[in-house]
């Protein structure tokens, strides 16, 4: 009888995906991974097989590729047998002044970060609802919360994804399919290299433990670390004319 | 980050560049700029710094490549701690051939600084235990080197300092045990002569390490405790205990908490807790190896203007009196060493041509930085290991001379020919002047 737990990935190259997934893999489980990157992609398989982890099987494309996406779900699921917990963790980090400039890159971010996302997030869901049961999780970010001039290409593709997600919890509601909304703050990763790092910044290793227990619990919406529920609560309190003047 | 492990006040890189991955090339140093890699910063002085130039971390080279567990072959990256490794490796039976007094170094520093433990007289240096290890040059070429394929850059790389290139991974032949604990007897003796006798008769234990009470007075100098275990042999649990220290030293305090007066209690107290351990005891392999590793951050203790450690070796010949000369002299100065080691190491040649083990005793002593006055007692000592003909460790150091260096590691010249001629170190340079 094969009890280990069976997980789907979307975006496992990312830092904190891995972080994630090498928990998993001391449990022994077996994953389906998908990565844009395919040397990436295996030197993470490897790893995890390393610590005790099994590879049902891997696939590697562009995401933006849409078509792909929901077969690609269907074969994770027939790799795996079934999906205990279906994580989407990919996306990009554009520069803003970058959207501003130049069309290419708003749809580029909108494509990365919530076209993708939002066909697999969905395949993912509705895999999950053929079985009956599973937990889907998505690792949405602060950023959707609240738009800022800072990043708000960035900030209006997921928050598109935290609608998409508050959508689907109504729609599983009292179903065996769970919806988890992870919210990192700002992260140490090569996703934010040469920005600088203060106190509120955190690792992907340090992240890690806590998404593991929000999935565990098939908890609605998490943010980590913790504090940044408190950050956002006063970010989006703030008024309009006041947040125009700060430099976040 | 980008800071050492004795907190001295050291120049800073000016620029530290991540590798993610282990395939990507290195980027291109242009004029007069230079790399080192930059582990976790658990070298003592300046042989992990480049300062005024690029350090490359290797944090996110930290993943396992394949690991055999029917033979005990790891290969892996070359920024894993060895903490995270063992997490990995215990609970299926095996265990890392040489562990040094910290498992929070990285694999690869465990390789620039061809590290040596406990068990140096009967298992040698971390490097022997290397199987091959992939080095990544400035001029984008990747070398897969071992004791028989580019053998030179090899041995050049086995304690080469980070002077080589990327080390991006390596393969490690493991041990297996059965039993995540340790037997271990601590024994006191009164004075070298005791130790050596000690030594001698525990040529069977893998491991064995000495404290010594550098508080004792006149006629006591040279006691100490001798300490040695061995794996258990019987089948028990294979737990590796927990990555996180649970207490640890918040910040430095602006003097430091290390002095006269608090050594002498706690060398006192060790000596007498320690000689009250009669008999064989159980400990599981995390205090037996790395008590310090208990207090995160304990290099605070030694205040803003942070510490040496002093870490020689000395060869049979002339040895034991050069030791005991070392440990008249810290007496007399009054300087207070809060923890001091002595090891016997075995004849196991090390691999690397700037390897610091070779066959002698090594002496390690931890001072607080009081500027020119720990300069003194520290020159004063460089003339007693240069007049026996020994070394001293460039994992620790952070002011040996040039023509200390040059005496203690003649293969240096066979190493220059093998350097990357764009990696660079503030110790390399320091002790080319």
């Amino acid at each position: 009888m094969n009890n280990e737990l069976r997980v789907l990935v979307f975006g496992a190259n990312s830092a904190i995906c891995h972080e994630l997934l090498k928990l998993y893999a001391l449990e022994r489980a077996s994953f389906f991974l998908v990565a844009r990157n395919a040397e990436k992609l295996a030197a993470i398989a490897d790893d995890l097989v390393a610590r005790g982890g099994t590879i049902g099987g891997t696939a590697s494309y562009d995401f933006n590729d849409w078509q792909q996406n929901e077969a690609c779900v269907s074969k994770g699921r027939e790799c795996l047998g079934e999906i205990d917990i279906a994580i989407v963790a990919h996306g990009s980090l554009p520069d803003q002044t970058e959207c501003e400039a130049s069309s290419a890159a708003v749809k580029a971010c909108m494509d990365d970060n919530f076209t993708s996302a939002a066909i697999i997030v969905q395949a993912c869901a509705f895999q999950l609802a053929l079985q009956g049961r599973g937990t889907l999780a998505v690792i949405s970010s602060v950023a959707g919360d609240r738009g800022r001039k800072s990043n708000y290409a960035y900030g209006a593709a997921k928050a598109g994804i935290d609608a998409l997600l508050q959508g689907l919890q109504g729609r599983f509601s009292g179903t065996g399919v769970k919806v988890v909304n992870i919210k990192p703050g700002m992260v140490i990763s090569p996703m934010t290299v040469g920005m600088d790092h203060g106190a509120v910044w955190s690792t992907p290793a340090a992240i890690a433990p806590n998404i593991y227990r929000a999935i565990a619990k098939g908890r609605k919406v998490c943010y980590v670390p913790g504090y940044w529920r408190l950050i956002m609560l006063i970010v989006r309190g703030l008024p309009t004319s006041v947040l125009a003047k700060l430099p976040i | 980050m980008n800071t050492s492990w004795g907190c001295l006040p050291i120049v800073g890189a000016d620029r530290i560049i991540e590798r993610d991955w282990r395939f990507e090339v290195l980027p291109e140093f242009s004029g007069s700029d230079t790399a080192l890699a930059y582990g976790r910063g658990r070298s003592y002085g300046d042989s992990c710094i480049n300062s005024q130039a690029t350090q490359i971390s290797t944090r996110q080279l930290n993943r396992f490549i394949r690991f055999d567990v029917q033979s005990g072959i790891l290969n892996c990256e070359a920024g894993l701690t060895l903490d995270e490794i063992l997490q990995i490796i215990v609970p299926r039976g095996w265990f890392l051939p040489v562990v040094p007094g910290t498992r929070f170094i990285t694999l690869g520093g465990a390789i620039a600084n061809d590290v040596h433990g406990k068990n140096h007289h009967r298992a040698g240096s971390f490097g022997c235990h290397v199987r091959s290890l992939t080095l990544l040059r400035s001029d984008g070429a990747r070398h897969e080197c071992s004791p028989t394929e580019n053998s030179q850059l090899f041995a050049a790389t086995i304690g080469g300092l980070g002077l080589t290139g990327l080390v991006t991974s390596a393969e490690v032949t493991l041990i297996p045990i059965v039993s995540s604990e340790l037997i271990v007897e601590d024994l006191t003796f009164s004075c070298l002569e005791e130790f050596s006798a000690l030594s001698q008769d525990s040529v069977d234990w893998e491991y064995t390490v000495s404290w010594i009470d550098t508080a004792a007075r006149n006629g006591q100098v040279g006691r100490g405790i001798f300490s040695r275990g061995r794996h258990a042999e019987s089948r028990g649990e294979l737990v590796p205990g927990s990555s996180h220290p649970k207490v640890g030293v918040p910040f430095s305090p602006p003097v430091s908490l290390v002095n006269k007066w608090t050594v002498d209690i706690f060398n006192r107290t060790y000596f007498w807790a320690g000689s009250r351990k009669k008999g064989l005891r159980h400990v599981h392999y995390q205090p037996f190896f790395f008590p310090l590793d208990a207090i995160a951050n304990w290099n605070r203790v030694y205040g803003q203007r942070g510490f040496y450690q002093y870490q020689c070796v000395v060869p049979h010949q002339g040895g034991e009196h050069a030791i005991q000369t070392l440990l008249r002299e810290i007496h007399r100065s009054g300087a207070a060493s809060f923890l001091t080691v002595l090891k016997e190491f075995g004849d196991h040649q090390s691999p690397g041509l700037l390897s610091f083990p070779r066959p002698g005793l090594t002496l390690a002593i931890d001072f607080p930085n009081r500027g020119e006055k720990t300069q003194r007692l520290f020159a004063s000592f460089d003339e007693t290991v240069l007049s026996v003909g020994g070394a001293l460790y460039p994992a620790k150091d952070a002011r040996m001379s040039a023509r200390l260096f040059a005496a203690g590691f003649p293969g240096v010249q066979a190493f220059s020919s093998q350097m990357d001629p764009k990696f660079s170190s503030t110790f390399w340079r320091r002790v080319q002047e």
